[in-house]
């Protein structure tokens, strides 16, 4: 038992540290980043996050970003809550093929796609907007989130389903109100996936946009310019973006426990 | 083989943990007899797990002491009980062979090869397992797993006592029969102390040769199937087993007799004058009906039939009353008729304050 | 009747068309000419994919890949199991975990990027600070085997708490009886790991190295941010070696590259994926 709490306080410690690096970089003045080398900041300074919350890019790419995730979501599990359905309630011709090639497309790497995208995007008039984004994103959270769904749904016996037409429900009715109280843990996982994925991603959202959409991720590297690396300035940068993940884990921990033990997730 | 002894055993669950307040187990005293096949009969959550574990030391008790052949083993740990233990869910080892399944806690005992084969060929024989050994355990049904668990716990020659947790839940009851009669022929032929925990009293009556019932932590009997029958120790036991269960009837002394509360009924011929809480039982089996009138005897209505097979239930009532007989499925009866009921004296059983009173 | 699993699938496959196929399309169709911007592209066949089987920059790049990968896996996993079996089965200190367990997994590439910059930086990082105590010299920009050591520890540090979660999940499935069987079998805690948890486990691992493998594969912002693909080529892996010719707008190159890499990916995935599959209708047996 001890050993177990001693390995784990480690393991804590290691993964954390490199984050508080960030944490205290990002309260330092540049002086005291590039000459001294000490464990906390002598001199505490927000002028870096004054500097962030005043300007104007820094705002609308937090907004940006914020967008075309939670558009992310909201497309990814409208489509992929019918078609995990699908999945897991009948067979039909090339089912497995179907579900190995949407799958495949999670394996797709985002440099592949890069040149594409942008070309298409441009076409279809949608480049440097939100939907593109949010779209391109799909690429790999829509085959997640159906393969987790389709976990989730194959635990919930048909019987429930034909129970609920033979009672008489409508399809859609039943849907609604008894099938996807049921899986609400399956969406859940789902949508933290979504979230997660679509938040950290650099390549895409990078290739897509310009000024309109940019995200913050991408504001970030700009930060690297030719009078120098700002470091306190991207640390602070760093540390307001991690701070909406680490909302969304406090807020669906219950909801992750629950659904780790119950999907294959 | 060993005898099995529980002295003055209690115990508590962390009481910081919500919800369980008190103890599972209270003042328990029992002894299970060198190669006997015994069962806990009570009805779930009653204790009967947390007893098996603290025998197999899976858990230790908050007071009191278990004794094997007489030998005090409180501190002694898990692997060195060399008990056997049989759970609800059948538990294999799913990537290990049966014959692997079978050798595994010789060879935690660091057995020689040879003798390990012998034996777990001796074992697979007994328990019919021979066309399985090289099957994946994993791929056996729910039945062949409890076997295989069964025979992993029998394989050591050392194994103190086999400890069945309600080991027939998962099964097919078309199998369920089947491994029954196997588990009892197991027993009497390798002279097992087993120690069979159910809350299905069928099971345990037809299983073992000494029932214990156990209620809210506690023992209530502790005796044969036959004892248990016909002289149940408590209203609740009567009730508890047989089916339908035992009629109690709460009663009031008279001088010639018994006045049953809440109705007309009188039985005469009891010594009288007693003090306290005063509870008749009869088992429906006993009650004896007739549709003439017989004298001394009482006149009740028929509420209720229910045809089951070879005999058949009655319900019957008078005032708010209610008395079950079971009946030879000849005897020709309809709702709502009245017939002449007695309740042999040699057949009930009296209860003063809840305890079986000896007359 | 027999269209219904179809209209259930529309959307999807409308998004994945938009997406995915089109796009996939339009990179075979690179892949088959040769582009020069300004000038129409020719047709060259598989001129493409012959050019870049024969180029050693890519071998090089895929062989690099391949071992980063698999020492990625081989880290990860055992100490992703390691951590979880450390885990609090149940209590207060449960959810704590699970939340600083997700924390790095929501840590955008390019933060990572800026934390272990701030961390390996030559001028102003802890590792070089502290190394340089011990007599060693670690530079990121000079040194090929740090570079490469570096990436592998930053991928280590932001995926392992994704098989941890994985594994805790399949550990908190597994009923506790067979761990008391296997105590009353007198099982040393090995054989109980081998012979209970690890069978148990397996489901849910190969989920972890199939994920963790295709992830691993697509490495493309840490050796960018932290290394640019240097020293040399130490740490130019495939993403990076196809977006730069992307980049340099060698279309044609690049789609045959990207082609090739997708099928290695594709190939050894669907071997994981049929390894899940048979284990999982074991389970279900």
């Amino acid at each position: 038992m001890k050993k177990r709490t001693i390995t784990l306080t480690a393991y804590f410690f290691l993964l954390f540290v490199p984050i508080y690096w960030m944490v205290i970089t990002s309260l330092k003045t540049d002086v005291e980043i590039l000459q001294s080398f000490t464990l906390f900041p002598q001199q505490i300074t927000f002028e870096n996050y004054r500097e962030i919350f005043t300007s104007e890019v820094w705002r609308s790419s937090f907004f940006n970003s914020i967008a075309y995730v939670l558009l992310n979501v909201v497309m990814t599990l409208t489509a992929a809550i019918p078609a995990a359905y699908a999945f897991s309630r009948w067979k039909f011709r090339g089912d497995h093929h179907l579900f190995f090639w949407l799958l495949t497309n999670r394996m797709a790497p985002a440099a592949v796609f890069m040149v594409p995208f942008t070309e298409l995007y441009y076409m279809l008039n949608i480049f440097d907007t939100h939907i593109a984004v949010a779209l391109a994103h799909c690429l790999f959270n829509l085959p997640l989130t159906i393969w987790i769904l389709e976990g989730f749904m194959s635990g919930i016996p048909k019987e429930i389903d034909e129970t609920a037409f033979v009672d008489g429900y409508r399809f859609p009715r039943f849907f609604r109100s008894i099938f996807l109280p049921l899986i609400a843990p399956g969406i859940g996982v789902g949508a933290f996936f979504c979230f997660t994925f679509s938040w950290v991603e650099l390549i895409l959202a990078k290739a897509l946009t310009l000024t309109e959409a940019k995200p913050v991720v991408v504001t970030l590297t700009v930060g690297i310019g030719a009078e120098g690396v700002k470091w306190g300035l991207l640390a602070s940068a760093g540390v307001l973006t991690i701070i909406p993940g680490i909302l969304v884990v406090y807020f669906v921990r219950n909801y992750m426990a629950k659904g780790f033990a119950l999907g294959r997730v | 083989m060993a005898r099995i002894e529980l002295k003055s055993l209690a115990h508590r669950y962390d009481s910081s943990r919500k919800g369980k307040s008190g103890f599972s187990i209270e003042d328990l005293n029992i002894a299970w007899e060198d190669g006997t096949a015994n069962a806990l009969l009570g009805p779930s959550g009653c204790g009967k797990t947390t007893l098996l574990n603290i025998i197999s030391g899976l858990i230790t008790p908050t007071s009191g002491s278990v004794l094997f052949d007489d030998a005090i083993v409180n501190d002694r740990p898990t692997r060195d009980r060399h008990i056997a233990q049989v759970f609800q869910f059948p538990v294999v080892y799913d990537t290990m062979t049966v014959f692997d399944n079978l050798a595994f806690p010789l060879r935690n005992q660091k057995n020689g090869e040879i003798e390990i084969e012998s034996r777990v060929a001796e074992i697979m024989e007994l328990l019919e397992l021979t066309p399985l050994a090289k099957t994946k355990a994993g791929h056996l049904n729910p039945a062949e797993k409890q076997i295989v668990s069964l025979g992993r716990g029998i394989v050591r020659k050392d194994t103190v006592a086999v400890l069945l947790d309600e080991p027939l839940t998962v099964i097919d009851p078309i199998l369920k029969l089947d491994l029954r009669r196997k588990l009892r022929q197991v027993q009497q032929e390798l002279k097992l102390t087993m120690i069979y925990v159910t809350h299905d009293q069928h099971e345990a009556l037809t299983f073992a040769d000494h029932v214990t019932i156990v209620r809210d932590g506690s023992i209530v009997q502790s005796a044969t199937p036959e004892e248990l029958f016909l002289r149940p120790k408590t209203p609740f036991v009567g009730y508890f087993i047989g089916s339908p269960g035992m009629n109690t009837l709460r009663c009031e002394s008279t001088i010639d007799g018994f006045k049953i509360v809440g109705s007309s009924l009188a039985i005469a011929n009891r010594a009288g004058n007693l003090s306290g809480v005063l509870d008749l039982g009869i088992r429906p089996e006993f009650v004896v009906t007739s549709p003439e009138e017989m004298p001394g005897w009482n006149r009740l209505k028929i509420r209720a039939i229910e045809h089951a097979g070879a005999y058949q239930v009655l319900t019957l009532e008078s005032g708010a009353l209610e008395i079950k007989a079971r009946v030879g499925d000849d005897t020709a009866t309809s709702e709502g008729d009245f017939v002449w009921v007695d309740f042999p004296s040699d057949k009930t059983n009296l209860y003063v304050d809840g305890e079986l009173a000896i007359l | 009747m027999r269209q219904r699993p179809w209209l259930f699938l529309l959307p999807t496959l409308i998004l994945m068309s938009i997406s995915a196929f089109i796009p996939l399309m339009a990179v075979i169709n690179y892949s088959l000419h040769t582009i020069f911007a300004g000038s129409a592209p020719e047709f060259v066949g598989l001129q493409n994919y012959a050019d870049v089987m024969s180029d050693a920059q890519f071998r090089g790049a895929l062989i690099r890949q391949l071992t980063f990968s698999l020492m990625a896996l081989l880290i990860e996993i055992p100490l992703g199991v390691a951590i979880a079996l450390c885990l609090p089965r149940k209590g207060s200190g449960v959810g704590l975990s699970l939340v600083l367990l997700g924390v790095p997994l929501l840590i955008p590439y390019n933060v990572v990027g800026i934390v272990w910059r701030l961390f390996t930086q030559s001028d102003i990082g802890v590792i070089p600070r502290i190394l340089s105590l011990v007599g060693y010299d670690y530079n990121v920009s000079l040194n090929a085997t740090d570079a490469f050591f570096t990436i592998l520890l930053v991928d280590v540090w932001h995926w392992t708490p994704l098989v941890v979660l994985l594994a805790y999940a399949g550990l908190q499935a597994i009923p506790q009886t067979f761990y008391q069987a296997a105590e009353v079998d007198g099982a040393s805690t090995w054989k109980t790991f081998r012979y209970v948890t690890l069978p148990k486990l397996r489901p849910v691992l190969t989920l972890g190295l199939l994920i963790r493998f295709m992830d691993s594969f697509k490495v493309y912002s840490e050796p960018l941010l932290l290394t640019g693909g240097g020293p040399g080529n130490a740490t130019t892996f495939m993403s990076l070696f196809v977006a730069r010719k992307a980049e340099a707008y060698e279309l044609g190159y690049a789609g045959a590259s990207s082609i090739i890499y997708l099928y290695v990916v594709i190939v050894m995935s669907y071997i994981l994926f049929q390894f899940i599959n048979r284990s999982s209708e074991e389970r279900h047996r």
